[in-house]
């Protein structure tokens, strides 16, 4: 019984792994790619482990080390994506040809990386380095 | 039974890992080469997970949590580089 659910969760994380992998090489652009690893990887590593911590089951030592895994995972996951994806806006990683809508266009200082609010217009005159922060 | 669903989990995992590979290979830009990466080290942590269980040695689970935390050091580290100015795949 315990052999039939580990394997599920084994097969079921290495499935999404597959799929983050797949998503990865197949999108079209950066964003679509960050958006295959970040979800479907942190869900398939997350339920290998999950498969790791059923399989000794009543060791705490293991379940504090499955449960610290995950969390770090589900944690750090969207920061890296978050952070990586800003990075490859900023220095003009081209969008797939087919993209409808980029509300971010036009709204980023490149100078000092500052967010201008809606309808607020960027202007060069003023550097802005006070909003910075 | 078991046994079976590790086989196929590392099948599985390794072909996730050669088409990483492919796109950390041709990836048209920096930020898609990290992500590769970031990819790769993910798929680590999964192969870590299956040897755990088939070798049974839980202290490998160690092992897949500092590479977890490697990799998003590492991520934020190439986020940084290539923000302020490692940006040299358009110039």
């Amino acid at each position: 019984m315990t052999d039939l659910v580990v394997s599920l969760f084994l097969l079921v994380g290495a499935g999404f792994m597959f799929v983050a992998a797949l998503g990865l090489l197949r999108m079209p652009d950066l964003p679509m790619r960050l958006h295959a690893t970040t979800k479907a990887g942190a869900l398939g590593g997350g339920l290998m482990v999950i498969a790791v911590g059923l399989e000794f089951f009543g060791d705490v030592a293991v379940a504090a080390r499955a449960a610290a895994i995950i969390i770090f995972i589900v944690l750090t996951a969207p920061i890296a994506a978050h952070l990586i994806g800003r990075a490859g806006y900023f220095v003009g990683v081209p969008m797939w040809s087919k993209t409808l809508k980029d509300e971010l266009k036009d709204r980023y200082d490149a100078q000092n990386q500052v967010l201008l609010s809606p309808g607020e217009v960027h202007s060069d005159d003023q550097p802005g380095k006070d909003k910075a922060d | 039974m078991l046994e079976v669903s590790i086989f196929v989990s590392y099948v599985i995992l390794s072909i996730a890992l050669g088409l990483t590979f492919v796109r950390l290979v041709i990836g048209p830009s920096l930020p898609d080469r990290v992500v590769a990466l970031e990819m790769i080290a993910t798929l680590t942590v999964g192969f870590i997970a299956i040897y755990t269980l088939s070798s049974g040695v839980t202290a490998f689970l160690d092992v897949a949590m500092v590479l977890a935390l490697t990799a998003f050091l590492a991520a934020v580290a190439f986020a940084r580089l290539i923000t302020k100015g490692g940006g040299v795949h358009h110039d």
